[in-house]
């Protein structure tokens, strides 16, 4: 039983009818002034009453003005003129006195009645039929299919969409740029954002046709730049083709001659990219590409192809995602793709290529991900031990420590792993010098193992920097002047031509760099402390025999463990 | 007058009360008769006397008077001590002796000069008891000259103690709760009307802060289907707004219907008079009528399903009276044959089919229907050929007409309505579907063409001389083929049209609009023919009859008007209603026309003589829409409160209550065979409803139409066949074409 709450409503004080009364120059009582209020009030709520009739006989939930008007007018009480509008009327305060009142603007008749711009009527009050239930039964004519739907649109529109998918999809690369360009800025397309949607989830249905789909690929592309489009939910129909692409064993990919990889590393890229741009419109995006690609991943019947887009896309959205699901993954997916690359039959040839294709994306992978952590360590230690940095909100996921990590990652990939260190993409200065040291430290430590293989080829590089004290002696400590001509027996990088990978060359502003910051270069050579130990281990001595693929035919997850393996030759 | 002293006397004689229990119920009926003069009497003395407690040092001549007539009392009973202290408080020794009736009477001349008329009717009502109280035996012989203890007595019970007010409802109140369930049910319906009576009086009589106090107390006991009624009365809390607001006027001056249990009945009399709970008991006298039965208490959910109106229930009586609910006969037309034969030879269903539908016309057409009006009951217009013609057309579709049933739904057509941004407020198809008219609140009406075929004007006076009047085509001629267009407005009202009706024969079309008139178009000229003018106030519905030139209006003065469309003022006038009539429909035998109302009631009248045959209570909220069942037997009614229910008319009974709309029903139709209703309303949806099952449901035995009492069995999701929803269109109307293809109308919101 409501009803005592409902009893409580709005009363004009007597305030306000002395106010009013003083307004239009009379003086009242007290008494005369409540009793006015207290039957302002019944008048009031009984004109409310009244009006709500008006308001059911003309079908409508709200109650207008109108209506109020039309009860006041049947009671014969002077009814209110000027606040007939349809949008409501901003009630607004006073900030000094308490006053409130309606904003009411004063309208220039003259400037409105000269004014060129006539506003149109409204449009003509129509019937329109349509069979909504048939026999009962919900409308049969199917929903959303795009062709049906877009009739419903403006005919600029609907031509625009015609002629921009012709374009994009057409055989013409010069209509299609000019297409693309459009609709990256075209700022009326709005309405046309589902359909375009709807176009580029066609991708399931080109899955053969390497050129549509990266014509489909742009067009996301294009979508996703255009600053004028709010993407909203349309982002997870987005992201879903373009893993698409990614993931999935196309149709295209049976043909080795074509080249998917391509497609896949640009898709790749895409995600990254729509996931830093337009990831926060829908929660929870990150994770759920994170959990399709390591689904993908872990899933050993899937060909090599998805592997490799789950490897691309994890290392486009970022090291952190190549710590957190590939590195953990890497024992147990090792086992799998050694078994691939050990194959050498003919009939596996081409899967042994495709093997390889995965052994260069998962290496590139992880050396970013060592430099990228690397990185975000002295980051973290200059920072005043802010730890590591904001974007990695898993509790679940302890990070492992960069040496272990490293050790581990070296006993798969060996010395490849080394190399492609010290010939990635220059980093930050502060990055790449501590990069460098480990790089060099192993270097150095494993060429006395190794008879220094890799030693002149240091050297050379570390003679033509404007040398650094540490390494110099390092370097200078060890053996130099032996042949480099073995190493491209040893690493032959030809067979991988990974994406990032460029022409081996040390970054020699290294050495000059620690030596210029001192300080923390020592901090950091302390805090590589336990690599030696690691490093100097009997195992480490063959790595160098299984430079692409790693020693271990069983993954090993503790780098002791590989000790046992050493027999198992290539 | 007879009636107070009545009571006077039984006040008089408390002791004895059990021997007056007979006497009682036979005086009831000129209790009934005389209700009103009794109030004005006994309010009107009321406000003359203050209540003898609260006086003060100092009393007036009236409270003096009620002195001496509660000293006679105590008198009489021989408890002198008590006399003697009351003398001594109220000063009363010296006047004592000069108290007259006369003395009195001038006394209060001058005490209060402004209320003569009260003053008068006061003394009336005592001089007029006087002689009566001879003719009662009244045991103790007075030694003064004093007025009749009976008189004073009950202007005292009358006006009572307003600090008392609440004492005494909860009194009642604790009474009824600490009775036996069955009977605490049927005591419960006391709450309401006695609540409203009591805060009325108290309000009456100028105790503004005690009836608010009252209302605190006690409103939230009434049942929920009363709040709108109580939000009104919360805010009236003074004489002056009473006297404006002549729906609770009404209330006051009609007589609210309860039925209650013999049983129930005489433990509540009990009570009251061993409680000496008089002030109650001259509410239930004067206010109430208590409709009284033999027989089992009834349930809860009986009471409930049957209450809810601004009058109370119905009363038995009022029921009772004979309903022709039976079709006309339909005239003899010969159907011409020839088309239909080739079909029926080259289809194996079609003579079966037809036969069918022969045998359920010829029902009506062979032989008379017992339940049927004489044919000339009323005068009804005279076939024309176009009608002939149009009722072969009837036929030939009805041949092809779809059997609808719980597997066999019928499609539904939406004609939604875009750009209506005056507002929509009625629909109306034609019976062929081939014209829609739209009515708005901007004033106009919009008429439609349904079907591929334009609107066409007349031509011209000047024009129409020219054409040929002999050439078969005539008829074609006459069109002003410059004027096609797919839509007509037609223009003259000047406030919203809130009700549209097409004339059977298509030819003219009524709208009443909130400027008080009904206009009857022309649908040939598309112009207006004639204003009705007669209800002064906002007209909310019209309808057609279904022979035409009949038609009925309703409007916010509370009464349904009878027109015929020759005559500029009405036939009848359908006054009852405490409120205004929300909507009008005509029976489909043209003898009856049905209203519904704001005051939640619908009423069957019959256009012969103008009286009330049928009145259903049991809606919680006004009605807004009605509709017949094509047999005529069965009514179904929907309202504000979402739900539909329907009615027996022969019986007088509601025999099913469909629930599951969650806002006001605004449109509802039965399917041309009856076997399924469609109900449309504000919630965006048509719901399909079994009908048919929902009549074959019904208690059909003696004692249930003896007595009224249903057991509604709560089937609604069984009878519900299917639920269709409109993006954002609140269904207007709904048309069951005669193919039986239903057809929904409103207006498309974007908000």
């Amino acid at each position: 039983m409501t009803e005592r709450e409902e009893r409580r409503f709005a009363e004009v004080p007597r305030e306000s009818i002395k106010l009013m009364a003083e307004s239009s120059g009379v003086e009242l009582s007290e008494e005369v002034a409540a009793l006015l209020a207290e039957d302002v009030c019944y008048r009031l709520r009984e004109a409310t009453q009244n009006s709500s009739q008006f308001m059911r006989h003309a079908k409508r939930r709200k109650l207008s003005v109108e209506d109020l008007n039309r009860a006041l007018r049947w009671s014969n009480t002077e009814t209110i003129c000027g606040y007939g509008a349809q949008d409501a009327l901003p009630f607004r305060p006073l900030k000094e006195g308490e006053l409130f009142f309606v904003e009411d603007r004063e309208i220039n008749l003259v400037e409105l009645a000269l004014a060129t711009n006539i506003p149109k009527g409204c449009a003509e009050t129509m019937v329109r039929v349509h069979v909504s239930y048939l026999d009962g039964k919900g409308n049969l004519e199917p929903q959303g299919t795009v062709p049906t739907a877009v009739q419903s649109l403006s005919e600029d529109l609907l031509k625009y969409y015609q002629q921009i998918t012709r374009a994009i999809l057409g055989e013409d690369p010069h209509l299609m740029k000019v297409a693309l360009l459009d609709l990256q800025s075209n700022s009326k397309i709005a309405a046309l954002l589902p359909y375009f949607v709807y176009v580029i989830s066609g991708v399931k249905s080109v899955s053969h046709d390497l050129d549509q789909l990266n014509r489909l690929l742009h067009m996301v592309k294009s979508l996703v730049q255009n600053p004028y489009l709010y993407l909203g939910s349309y982002v997870r129909s987005l992201v879903s083709s373009v893993m698409y692409c990614i993931l999935e064993p196309l149709a295209a990919s049976i043909n080795p001659l074509n080249d998917h990889w391509t497609l896949r590393d640009y898709a790749a890229l895409l995600l990254s990219h729509i996931f830093w741009t337009h990831g926060d419109l829908v929660s929870g995006l990150y994770h759920q590409i994170l959990l399709s690609l390591q689904k993908v991943l872990s899933d050993p019947v899937r060909p090599l192809c998805s592997h490799y887009g789950a490897v691309v896309g994890l290392h486009a959205l970022g090291w952190k995602a190549v710590e957190r699901v590939l590195y953990p993954h890497l024992p147990a997916y090792w086992a799998n793709l050694q078994a691939v690359l050990d194959d050498y039959s003919v009939s596996n040839a081409q899967v042994k290529a495709d093997g390889h294709k995965v052994y260069g994306a998962i290496l590139v992978a992880v050396e970013r991900l060592l430099k990228m952590k690397a990185l975000s360590l002295t980051l973290a230690a200059e920072g005043s031990g802010a730890g590591l940095p904001a974007g990695c909100p898993w509790e679940e996921w302890t990070p492992v420590s960069l040496p272990a990590m490293y050790c581990e990652l070296y006993s798969f990939f060996g010395d490849s792993l080394a190399v492609r260190f010290s010939t990635g993409l220059p980093l930050g200065g502060q990055n790449s010098v501590h990069i460098m040291m480990i790089t060099f430290c192993c270097f150095v430590l494993r060429a006395f193992l190794t008879g220094g293989l890799f030693l002149s080829r240091v050297c050379r590089s570390l003679a033509r920097s404007s040398s650094s004290s540490v390494s110099r002696s390092r370097s200078s400590s060890s053996r130099p002047g032996r042949s480099t001509s073995q190493s491209r027996d040893i690493f032959p990088k030809a067979r991988f031509p990974l994406p990032q990978a460029g022409p081996p060359a040390f970054s020699f502003i290294i050495g000059g760099r620690q030596m210029g910051r001192r300080c923390q270069g020592r901090r950091f050579q302390t805090s590589f402390s336990p690599t030696p130990p690691l490093t100097t281990h009997p195992p480490r001595a063959y790595a160098h025999k299984l430079p692409v693929i790693g020693r271990v035919s069983k993954p090993v997850r503790r780098w002791t463990c590989s000790h046992y393996s050493l027999h198992l030759p290539l | 007058a007879r009636h107070n002293s009545y009571r006077g006397k039984k006040m008089a004689a408390v002791q004895d009360a059990p021997m007056e229990l007979d006497a009682e119920k036979e005086t009831k009926p000129e209790i009934l008769s005389d209700g009103t003069s009794n109030l004005s009497g006994n309010t009107a003395s009321g406000t003359l006397s203050s209540p003898p407690l609260t006086a003060g040092g100092a009393p007036k001549q009236e409270d003096q008077q009620t002195l001496i007539a509660v000293l006679q009392f105590l008198r009489r009973n021989k408890l002198t001590e008590s006399v003697e202290i009351l003398r001594r408080e109220a000063c009363l020794e010296d006047q004592e002796d000069s108290q007259t009736l006369d003395g009195s009477g001038g006394g209060k001349g001058d005490g209060d000069g402004g209320d003569a008329n009260s003053l008068l009717s006061r003394v009336s009502i005592a001089s007029a008891a006087a002689p009566q109280s001879t003719l009662t035996p009244i045991p103790v012989k007075s030694e003064y000259d004093q007025p009749d203890v009976s008189v004073v007595l009950s202007a005292y019970s009358q006006q009572g103690d307003p600090s008392l007010y609440q004492v005494y409802y909860s009194s009642l109140k604790n009474f009824i709760e600490s009775v036996l369930d069955c009977h605490r049910a049927e005591l419960s319906q006391l709450f309401y009307p006695l609540f409203v009576h009591m805060y009325l009086e108290l309000v009456y009589n100028n105790h503004e802060n005690k009836a608010k106090a009252f209302f605190e107390k006690f409103s939230g006991d009434q049942e929920c289907y009363y709040q709108d009624d109580l939000r009104i009365l919360c805010g009236l809390t003074k004489k002056e707004h009473l006297k404006g607001n002549e729906a609770l006027l009404d209330f006051r001056t009609s007589r609210f219907v309860l039925r209650i249990s013999r049983d129930s009945y005489q433990l509540l009399k009990r009570h009251l008079q061993e409680r000496h709970n008089n002030q109650i008991w001259n509410i239930i006298q004067e206010h109430l009528y208590i409709d009284i039965f033999d027989g089992m208490p009834r349930s809860k959910s009986q009471i409930d399903s049957m209450s809810g109106s601004f009058a109370g229930e119905t009363r038995r009586e009022v029921n009772k009276a004979k309903v022709f609910y039976g079709l006309l006969k339909e005239p003899e037309i010969e159907v011409p044959l020839d088309d239909e034969d080739d079909e029926a030879e080259n289809e194996e269903g079609k003579p079966k089919k037809k036969k069918t539908k022969k045998d359920s016309m010829g029902s009506k057409s062979k032989k008379q229907d017992p339940n049927a009006p004489q044919q000339n009951r009323i005068p009804l217009p005279e076939l024309k050929d176009s009608d002939k013609l149009d009722k072969i057309m009837y036929m030939k579709e009805s041949t092809k007409r779809i059997r609808l049933g719980p597997e066999n739904l019928p499609s539904i057509c939406f004609y939604s309505f875009l750009n209506a941004y005056q507002g929509l407020t009625a629909v109306d198809f034609t019976d062929d579907s081939s014209l829609l008219a739209g009515g708005f609140a901007d004033s106009t009406v919009r008429v439609w063409s349904a079907t591929p075929k334009k609107l066409r004007k007349v031509k011209s006076a000047a024009e129409l001389n020219l054409i040929d009047k002999e050439s078969d085509d005539v008829l074609e001629r006459i069109m002003d083929e410059k004027t096609a267009s797919e839509s007509k407005n037609l223009y003259g009202h000047s406030g919203p049209v809130y009700g549209v009706s097409f004339s059977p024969d298509r030819n003219y079309l009524l709208s009443s609009s909130e400027d008080g008139t009904v206009r009857l178009w022309s649908l040939q000229t598309f112009t207006c023919l004639v204003g009705y003018k007669g209800h002064n106030y906002p007209v909310w519905d019209t309808h057609f009859s279904p022979f035409g030139y009949y038609f009925v209006s309703g409007g916010h003065d509370r009464v349904a008007r009878l027109w015929a469309t020759d005559h500029y003022q009405p036939l009848r006038i359908f006054a009852g209603h405490l409120a205004d009539v929300t909507c009008t429909r005509f029976h489909p035998n043209s003898n009856y026309v049905v209203t519904g109302s704001t005051d939640r009631t619908i009423r069957l009248w019959d256009v012969l003589n103008g009286n009330c045959v049928r009145f259903f209570t049991g809606h919680k909220g006004p009605i807004h829409s009605l509709a017949f069942s094509p047999n005529g037997k069965f009514l179904a009614s929907g309202s504000t409160d979402g739900r539909v229910l329907l009615w027996d008319i022969g019986h007088g009974l509601m025999i099913g209550e469909l629930k599951g709309h969650t806002d006001t029903i605004y449109a509802l139709k039965f399917s041309r065979d009856g076997e399924i209703l469609a109900s449309g309303s504000m919630d965006n949806t048509v719901r399909l409803w079994d009908s048919m099952k929902a009549f074959d449901d019904m208690e059909t035995d003696d004692f249930t139409a003896a007595t009224g009492h249903i057991h509604l069995p709560d089937n609604s999701q069984e009878l519900l066949l299917g639920m269709y929803h409109s993006k954002s269109t609140p269904v207007t109307h709904l048309h069951f074409t005669r193919r039986n293809l239903l057809l929904a109308a409103g207006a498309y919101n974007s908000q």
